[in-house]
Order: structure tokens, then C-alpha cells, then sequence
């Protein structure tokens, strides 16, 4: 491989890593304080996607505002779904198996309502102009994608970094996530804190979502499941729970994608399997990620 | 076992194996087909009943070991003359492309390797628990749809594998799927069923009370894919065509759903759960073509029967999370009772008639 090609690969997994830490980073605040694998993230994300998609087509919005309408209207949709499928089994004091369940549920719901209301076709996302524009850094094109995504992703982390370490939200949150009920002992609104919680990590996941959809422009509404359960992944490998390990998870998964395909093209069909193979790998060697912390499961 | 119960049993197998004859003989085609994957799906349903519902193993992988049981089967039974026509692309690896063997080898066959699998999978992934557990297999289910996709040589990748001889009739499934129960029923009532449950319940606790957490674990998981195994392979020679895409998550899912409507911790629920599912799967196939009500024509929508379906499931977890069963079972004492109870009442009417007409 020449040193261009590793270039345009390097390129490439900035692109793809940055990607998977914004959405991992999404992931990982919900499972940090519900412990609860949100099988539906993935399919938040393609909503986001597909009401930026339709604020465009429809009603003409400009790209900028129907991209905040999205996240705005994703993040409301997390909202809903926590009200619906989650609180109530949570009030119960159901077992954690139960919220799966009812996550997968959540999950399938939204991928075939999607398939009836939108049908099964791709459609092709809106690039703003100056996004999918290439740059040539030397022999190597860039879209100025790879300037976007990462800058997005810094601001993110940035973002949630003040809010979790800096708000009384945030010190909320940190302590939900310890200890449920001395929280609620403390006089912590739970439900409160948690409906926050869901509509940061959906208004994340629709961020995500569309940046996804403009590396990506062909989506459809069964297009987030292989990035969600692939960003779930990233969150487990950082350790879950933890924001930067998201971050570093994302970027390791990314990486590794991307690089695996380039030294060994022939396994190119087994791309979608690498992401699976690192899960089972980290799981079996370092079950609580690279930054999270030993837990102790008590009697 | 007593006299009584014996009777009962016999009594319930010659209901069940007379409804079966009167189906072969008058139902069409379709309906023995719907019949013969209910009997398919409960087989895989009492699998999973057993990892998820009976040892508390949230296990998401099942799609996986259908496939490895659908493809091990196949392979062996397909007939020389089929197998050059499909590996055309490339040729199929050495010993399978001079097999063909009879059924029961194929079923067997099948039923090793899942169990092979199951267990080289197991092995890791059995010290997770929770919703570790359930993302590792199904990521163990994921990849092995991945390398079936780009494995040609030995199972054709995307294109699948075609012309799989029809062996399947409602004599194996339901054959197996009564196999499956027994096992299950067995196994559950044996040392080794309580100490699924104490595992289940609190496995600290289970582990301090002298029960190997791991050995325990890894059985069940091996018993419960090993049955979705073989489900599998009667699924592919019910269907004669099976492809990667076929074992996707949505298969687990459908299987999920069985055990969780009819109750997690009950044989009986799944096979409930394995019936209605099915049932409905077929039944409401019509919404998702077009529907001519003679004034209106309501234009088909694909994804429909699966929101009704995840909307089922949501509801059952939210409203009935314990399923319909609970943790209850169809019993001989529960029988004999209402044996008893139906035979009291026939009695006083008579004794009424009696007076009322002297």
C-alpha cells in the first residue's frame, strides 16, 4: 500500500471513528444511568435522519433549521419512547431482562412503522453544498466532511463534559447513576433527571443520525441498525457508562474497519463481522471496557 | 408416573396424533404447512425457554444456531446432482459434495455440529450475565450470518442453498417438537432443572449452595440451541431454500416473542406462545397486501403485521410481564382436577332430573 492510499484510509477512519464516538457517546449516557441497553438508538438515529430529510422536502426548510428541527423532534421522540416502553417497567421494579425485551420491542416498532409510513426505498439525503465539497490535501481528497464530523464530535464531548461535571443536572445524573435510591432519597426527581437524559442521548443519536445520513446519503428506515448495534459496541469496548471511552471506543471501532478492510481486502465481506469480533474479544478479556469501572456484584 | 396419569397422557396423544392424521388427510397444502411450523417453532421456543426462561440465560443468539442447524442438515442431505447445480460459482468442499445421506442423518447431523457450536460458543460467552450476555450472542448470531454470507465454498453465500429434498411432514416435526417437550419436561424436573432455577433466581446464591454455576450454564445453553438447532434443519427441509438472510435478528426476534406471550418460565407457555405466534404470522399476512373491501381498496403495507407484532410485545411486557402461562404449567393433578370437577357436575344435574321428573 502506498503512503496516498494509507492517507485516504487514515482519512477515512477520522470519518468513520468520529462518527461512532458521537453516537457511541449517546449510547453510552443512557446505559450509564438506566442501565439499559436502548436497542432502539439505532433506530433513533434514522428518525432524526429522516425528519431532517422531510423538513427539507416538505416544508422547504432551510438545511441548518431542519437539521435542529430534527434534533429537536428526535430528542422528543427518546422522550416518548422512555415514557411509554421504559418508565412504567421501571416504576414496576422489573427486572432488567423485562426493559430488553421491551427495547427490542421499541426497536422492531419503529423500524416497520417506519417501513409502513415510508416504505422500504432509500432515499437520498440532502448534503448541504459545502460538506460534500473534496478538498485535495496533498494526493489525498478529503469531503470536508472530515473537518465537520470530528469538530462536531469535540463540541459534543465539550458539551456534555460541562453538563455532566459542571450543572446540578449533571451531578444529578452522576449520582443516578451510582445509586437509585439514595438519589431519590436525596430528593433527586428520577423521572426528571431521566427524561432529560433520554432527550440528550436522542438529540445526540439524531445529531449522529444525520451525520451519518451525509457520509451515507442513501437511507431507509432499517439503515440504523447495523450503526446503532456498532455504536452500542464502541460504548461497551470504551466501557460503558463512560463518555471518553465512548469516544475512544468509537474511534478504535472505526480504525479498525476501516484499516482491516485496507491490509486485507479480501475479507471485505466480513467487514460488518469485525465490529462483533472486537465485542467478543473485549467481553471476554476486559468484561467492563477499557475505562470502565470494576463493578462487584453483590447479594 | 401413575395409572391415572398414564391414561391421561395417552389419552391426550391419541387426541393429538387423530387431529394430525384427520389434518394430512383433509387440510390443503398451506394449512400443513402452517402446522408444520408451528410444530417447528416450538421446538426452537422450548429451546429457548430453557437458556432464557428456565436458567435466566438471556440468550439473543438463536437465529445463529437455526442457521448452523439449517445449513449442517441441508448439506448433507442434499442430493450430488443438486449441489453441482447450485455451487456453480464455486465448487463445494470435499466431504459434503460426495454426501447424500437419508434424513435422520441430516438431523443428526445437524444436531452435532449445533451442539459443537453451541458449545465452543458457550464457552465464552456464559461468564457474562444480563444484557452482556444477550449482545454477545447476539453478536455470535451476527457474525456467523456474516461468514455464512462470504463462506461460498460451503454454503453458497448470499445465493443460499436450493432444491433441499421436502423431507420434512408433520410426522418429524411434531415428531421432534413432542421430543423437544419431553427433553425439556425431563430435564426441568430433574436435579439439574433446580439448579437452573436456583441459577435463575440468585446465582450467588445458587453458586454458595455448593451448584457449579458454569457446568449448569453451559448445559443448558448446549441442550436449548442444540433443540433450535435441529428446528432449524426441519425448517430448511420444510422450506426447501434457505439463505443468510433468513436467520436474521427477526427470526430471534419472532422466537422471543413466542416465549415471552406465552410465559418465559413455562413449557406450556411456549408451546402456547410457539402456536399463537404462528398462527398469527400467517393469519394476518393479508395486511400486508393490498386489502379489497369491495368499496375501498386499502393499499397493502409490508411492516405491518411486524408493528402489530412489536406492539403485542411491548403490551405483554408492560401489562402481563410474567406471560400468559406465568410460571404455571398444564399438569396431570391440574387435569385429574378438572376431570373431577367436570365429572361432579355432570352428576348433580342428572340427581336434579331425577327429582324434578318423579
Amino acid at each position: 500500500m502506498s503512503l496516498t492510499h494509507f492517507f485516504q484510509h487514515f482519512t477515512n477512519a477520522i470519518y468513520l471513528g468520529s462518527l461512532y464516538a458521537l453516537i457511541a457517546i449517546g449510547y453510552t449516557m443512557v446505559y450509564g444511568i438506566l442501565r439499559l441497553i436502548n436497542f432502539a438508538h439505532g433506530e433513533l438515529l434514522i428518525v432524526g435522519a429522516f425528519i431532517a430529510y422531510y423538513g427539507i422536502l416538505i416544508f422547504h426548510l432551510p438545511w441548518w433549521l431542519s437539521f435542529l428541527v430534527a434534533i429537536a423532534l428526535g430528542a422528543f421522540v427518546g422522550v416518548s419512547l422512555e415514557r411509554i416502553a421504559y418508565r412504567p417497567l421501571r416504576q414496576r421494579d422489573a427486572p432488567r431482562i423485562s426493559l430488553l425485551v421491551s427495547a427490542i420491542g421499541a426497536s422492531f416498532f419503529l423500524q416497520n412503522i417506519g417501513l409502513v409510513i415510508i416504505g422500504g426505498r432509500h432515499k437520498a439525503f440532502y448534503r448541504p453544498p459545502f460538506f460534500a465539497q473534496t478538498t485535495q490535501l496533498g494526493e489525498v481528497s478529503v469531503m470536508n466532511f472530515l473537518f465537520v464530523i470530528p469538530l462536531v464530535t469535540l463540541l459534543i464531548l465539550g458539551g456534555v463534559f460541562f453538563l455532566v461535571y459542571r450543572t446540578r443536572t449533571g451531578m444529578a445524573m452522576r449520582a443516578l447513576a451510582k445509586d437509585y435510591p439514595t438519589a431519590r432519597l436525596m430528593g433527586i426527581n428520577i423521572n426528571r433527571i431521566i427524561a432529560y437524559t433520554f432527550a440528550l442521548g436522542s438529540g445526540l443519536a439524531a445529531i449522529g443520525g444525520i451525520m451519518y445520513a451525509m457520509r451515507y446519503p442513501a437511507i431507509h428506515p432499517l439503515a440504523g441498525v447495523l450503526p446503532g448495534i456498532k455504536c452500542f459496541i464502541a460504548a461497551v469496548v470504551g466501557g460503558i457508562g463512560n463518555v471518553p471511552g465512548a469516544v475512544i471506543g468509537g474511534f478504535i471501532l472505526g480504525f479498525l474497519e476501516i484499516m482491516g478492510i485496507a491490509f486485507f481486502p479480501h475479507l471485505a465481506g466480513y467487514r460488518d463481522a469485525i465490529a462483533f469480533i472486537v465485542l467478543l474479544l473485549i467481553l471476554s478479556f476486559k468484561p467492563t471496557g477499557l475505562m470502565g469501572e470494576q463493578v462487584v456484584e453483590k447479594v | 408416573m401413575t395409572k391415572k396419569q398414564m391414561l391421561i397422557l395417552f389419552i391426550g396423544a391419541v387426541i393429538v396424533a387423530g387431529f394430525l392424521v384427520y389434518a394430512n388427510l383433509t387440510f390443503d397444502a398451506y394449512m400443513l404447512r402452517v402446522l408444520n411450523l408451528i410444530a417447528i417453532y416450538m421446538s426452537a421456543a422450548l429451546g429457548l425457554c430453557l437458556i432464557n426462561g428456565f436458567t435466566g440465560q438471556f440468550s439473543l443468539g438463536i437465529a445463529g444456531f437455526m442457521a448452523v442447524g439449517a445449513y449442517a442438515a441441508s448439506l448433507v442431505t442434499l442430493p450430488i446432482a443438486a449441489k453441482e447445480s447450485i455451487f456453480f460459482i464455486t465448487p463445494l468442499i470435499w466431504p459434503f459434495s460426495v454426501l447424500e445421506l437419508p434424513f435422520i442423518a441430516g438431523i443428526i447431523f445437524a444436531a452435532i455440529v449445533t451442539a459443537i457450536f453451541s458449545f465452543l460458543i458457550g464457552f465464552p460467552v456464559l461468564r457474562l450475565r444480563g444484557d452482556y450476555l444477550a449482545i454477545a450472542t447476539l453478536g455470535f448470531s451476527e457474525i456467523i450470518r456474516v461468514v455464512s454470507t462470504n463462506t461460498i465454498s460451503i454454503t453458497n453465500g448470499a445465493l443460499g442453498l436450493r432444491g433441499i429434498p421436502p423431507y420434512t411432514n408433520i410426522w418429524w416435526s411434531f415428531g421432534f417438537a413432542a421430543f423437544a417437550l419431553f427433553v425439556i419436561w425431563r430435564l426441568i424436573n430433574s436435579s439439574y432443572g433446580r439448579a437452573f432455577k436456583a441459577i435463575r433466581d440468585n446465582d450467588v446464591a445458587a453458586e454458595a449452595m455448593g451448584i457449579g454455576l458454569f457446568k449448569n450454564k453451559l448445559l443448558a445453553f448446549v441442550v436449548g440451541s442444540t433443540l433450535a438447532g435441529v428446528s432449524g434443519a426441519f425448517l430448511a427441509h420444510l422450506l426447501t431454500a434457505i439463505d443468510p438472510a433468513m436467520f436474521r435478528f427477526f427470526l430471534t426476534f419472532n422466537v422471543l416473542l413466542m416465549i415471552v406471550l406465552g410465559g418465559m418460565s413455562s413449557i406450556t407457555g411456549a408451546v402456547l406462545g410457539a402456536s399463537i405466534v404462528t398462527f398469527l404470522f400467517e393469519f394476518l399476512r393479508y395486511l400486508d397486501s393490498p386489502m379489497d373491501l369491495g368499496f375501498i381498496t386499502i393499499p397493502g403495507a409490508p411492516g405491518l403485521r411486524m408493528v402489530i407484532f412489536s406492539t403485542l410485545l411491548i403490551l405483554m411486557i408492560l401489562f402481563r410481564r410474567q406471560g400468559l402461562m406465568g410460571s404455571k404449567e398444564l399438569t396431570f393433578e391440574w387435569i385429574e382436577k378438572q376431570l373431577a370437577r367436570f365429572g361432579g357436575k355432570k352428576g348433580k344435574p342428572r340427581e336434579g332430573d331425577s327429582h324434578a321428573n318423579p
